[in-house]
């Protein structure tokens, strides 16, 4: 058994009053060491329930409905919360949406991540401190920037600061979702190929979460797209740009503008609410290609080649 | 006057200084120039996409507000078909106010969550005085929903919580279709929708410049959406204009070195054409790298001469209506 972390059948639901959220529905990933996985998908398909639920970090009105995530082979949603607390940052490093906007203003960045390793392993403070500096040397930062607040920082070095924070422990796996969301492009840019270097480097493992399929492209191994809290296809990342299988995949890249390119097509038609999904397959009211089986059958995850899957009629 | 035609908008000369702190009249106030000597046109003769780009806090928003009288310029003057915009806007704000048009980059905040959607639309017929009746209103409305390519149907009696966030910005298109603007003024207004609908918004606003006659000015810091949907482009950097020109021209001779690394940095969704070379430019700054003297862009330049550190560059022509601020081009 060669993954590092494999989810499997997971479902995510939010309980409201008209019912349950199913946000994520039957979700199975599986992520090797050494390689960036991409989960990408518009707002509101469920990528960042997914990575919560990975991780055992729903809080209510959510719950995790069914499912299990094997980190190094045991469960995490099984876990207690001593345990999960060991586990956390020192081999699962988690970097939520906006973290960077997130840290004490009024505390320096050393401390605040000497604070972050002290929780999770006991050490003399001192070792901590050059721990902290070793870690943001790692992430292209002066050692100025330990004694300096996040204030004083710009947004790039905020973000590299919170990397920094994340590899301190040197983690086995780390989940950054959105990381470059917010940024500027050139900032965008250097922080993509930090990531990149991690792994090229210093053989990290990270499960990249964006809703930008450029960014995609620039950096992962592998990837999957998500549409209605499920999985329609995952393959190489040059499986899903160079021949995409799924008709949601194939509409999603045909949508993003890019220079030099004259014409971009929409997805016509809304993106469902989780509270209601259309039956069978989730994207046939916006699919040109469905047929009479769609509205009826949930098509499967088939296997077409190892490691490319697809969820789609046309796939029979 | 033949052959001399009016511009639609010009800027000559603007700038807007911030004033912050200087609490108590104890502590020295600091001034942030967040637009500085800015001038540009946009022609009167045909409609046109002007795409205005930079990274945050290069004054993009703020020549936004300017334009649309929100605020003061410090310095230089803002002329709508040659005549002052504050003096119009004294004079005869509603008449202003229709011909020079925003839409703004959040969809969510501009609707007010207790009245139905369609709410934004008659408020604007009835301040505009565009329809004499109710029911030439209800009209009005339906048609331009559905040259926009909405289905009044579904959306008519609906609040704006039960939209998407795209349905909300093309209803604003809706608006600016009954309003009929001469420049419309677009503040990032895709950066909060859906990839898959982005492209239809940008189609309906082309479309929009063609059969209003409409021009826009267009601001991102999306170069992808800039080159996709502008006709001009004009580039920001701490608040002055390092280049302008044609959007072709610039994709395939981008002048200036901002330019140039901001296009290099555009992640292009295809794995086989990765960034080869790693960023060789100082990208994190402590303080801002914004140069005092001299040319602006001196400090992250890594074609810095020592003229550059001396005298601002003037724009210099390097193409047909493409010019750029870089003594590289003396």
């Amino acid at each position: 058994m060669s993954e590092l972390l494999r989810v499997e059948d997971l479902r995510v639901y939010y309980r409201s009053i008209w019912g349950d959220y199913k946000s994520v529905d039957g979700v199975s990933l599986a992520v090797n060491p050494g390689e960036v996985y991409g989960v990408a998908g518009e707002s509101g398909c469920g990528k960042s329930t997914l990575v919560e639920g990975f991780l055992g970090l729903v809080k209510p009105p959510g719950y995790v409905k069914s499912g299990s995530a094997l980190f190094n082979g045991s469960d995490i949603l099984k876990m207690d919360h001593e345990k999960l607390r060991r586990l956390r940052w020192k081999e699962l490093a988690y970097i939520p949406q906006g973290s960077m906007n997130a840290l004490n203003p009024v505390i320096r960045v050393q401390e605040q991540m000497v604070d972050a390793v002290l929780a999770h392993e006991k050490m003399p403070k001192g070792k901590a401190n050059s721990l902290a500096i070793d870690s943001l040397k790692q992430v292209g930062l002066p050692s100025e920037v330990a004694r300096m607040y996040m204030h004083e920082l710009s947004g790039g070095m905020k973000q590299r600061v919170i990397i920094a924070m994340a590899m301190i422990l040197k983690p086995k796996l780390i989940i950054a979702d959105e990381p470059v969301t917010a940024l500027d492009v050139v900032v965008q840019r250097s922080i993509l190929q930090l990531i990149a270097e991690l792994r090229d480097l210093h053989g990290a493992t990270v499960v990249f979460v964006a809703h930008d399929l450029a960014a995609h492209a620039e950096i992962v191994d592998k990837m999957t797209i998500m549409y209605a809290g499920k999985l329609s296809e995952m393959g190489s990342v040059h499986d899903i740009f160079n021949d995409p299988l799924h008709p949601y995949s194939r509409a999603l890249i045909a949508s993003i503008p890019t220079v030099g390119k004259k014409e971009a097509k929409g997805i016509p038609g809304l993106a469902p609410s989780p509270l209601n999904w259309p039956t069978g397959c989730r994207f046939h009211p916006r699919c040109p290609y469905v047929m009479a089986i769609c509205p009826k059958e949930d098509p499967e995850m088939k296997e077409m080649a190892p490691g490319r899957r697809v969820a789609c009629h046309l796939f029979g | 006057m033949r052959g001399m035609e009016q511009h639609l908008l010009e800027l000559k000369g603007v700038s807007k200084v911030f004033r912050i702190g200087g609490g108590l009249g104890v502590f020295r106030p600091k001034t942030i120039t967040a637009v500085d000597d800015i001038s540009f046109t946009i022609a009167g003769d045909k409609p046109s996409i002007i795409a205005l780009v930079g990274e945050s806090g290069s004054g993009k928003s703020t020549i936004a507000n300017m334009i649309l009288g929100l605020i003061e310029p410090t310095s230089g003057k803002l002329l709508y078909k040659g005549r002052d915009v504050s003096a119009l806007l004294k004079e005869n704000r509603r008449e202003y106010i229709r011909e020079v048009q925003a839409v703004f980059q959040d969809p969510y905040e501009i609707y007010n969550p207790f009245y139905k959607v369609e709410h934004i639309l008659y408020m604007v017929i009835n301040k505009l005085k565009l329809a004499s009746s109710k029911e030439e209103a209800d009209r009005m409305i339906v048609d331009a929903m559905r040259s926009i390519g909405l289905r009044p149907e579904d959306l008519l009696g609906r609040y704006p919580h039960q939209l998407s966030g795209g349905e909300r910005q093309r209803l604003m298109l809706a608006r600016i279709l009954l309003v009929k603007p001469k420049l419309l003024v677009a503040d990032e207004p895709v950066s909060m929708i859906d990839a898959s609908l982005r492209a239809i918004f940008l189609d309906d606003l082309m479309q929009l410049r063609d059969k209003l006659n409409m021009s826009c000015l267009y601001i991102t810091h999306d170069l992808n959406i800039a080159f996709y949907v502008a006709d001009r482009m004009i580039v920001l950097c701490y608040g002055k204009i390092v280049e302008t020109g044609p959007a072709h021209a610039m994709i395939e001779r981008a002048s200036h070195p901002y330019t140039q690394l901001l296009i290099s940095s555009i992640p292009i969704p295809n794995p086989d054409k990765r960034w080869k070379d790693k960023l060789n430019v100082k990208v994190e700054t402590i303080k801002d790298m914004r140069a005092e003297r001299g040319c602006i862009y001196q400090l992250r330049c890594p074609y810095v001469m020592p003229i550059c550190k001396d005298k601002e560059p003037p724009m210099f022509h390097v193409g047909q209506e493409h010019e750029a601020a870089c003594f590289l081009h003396d």
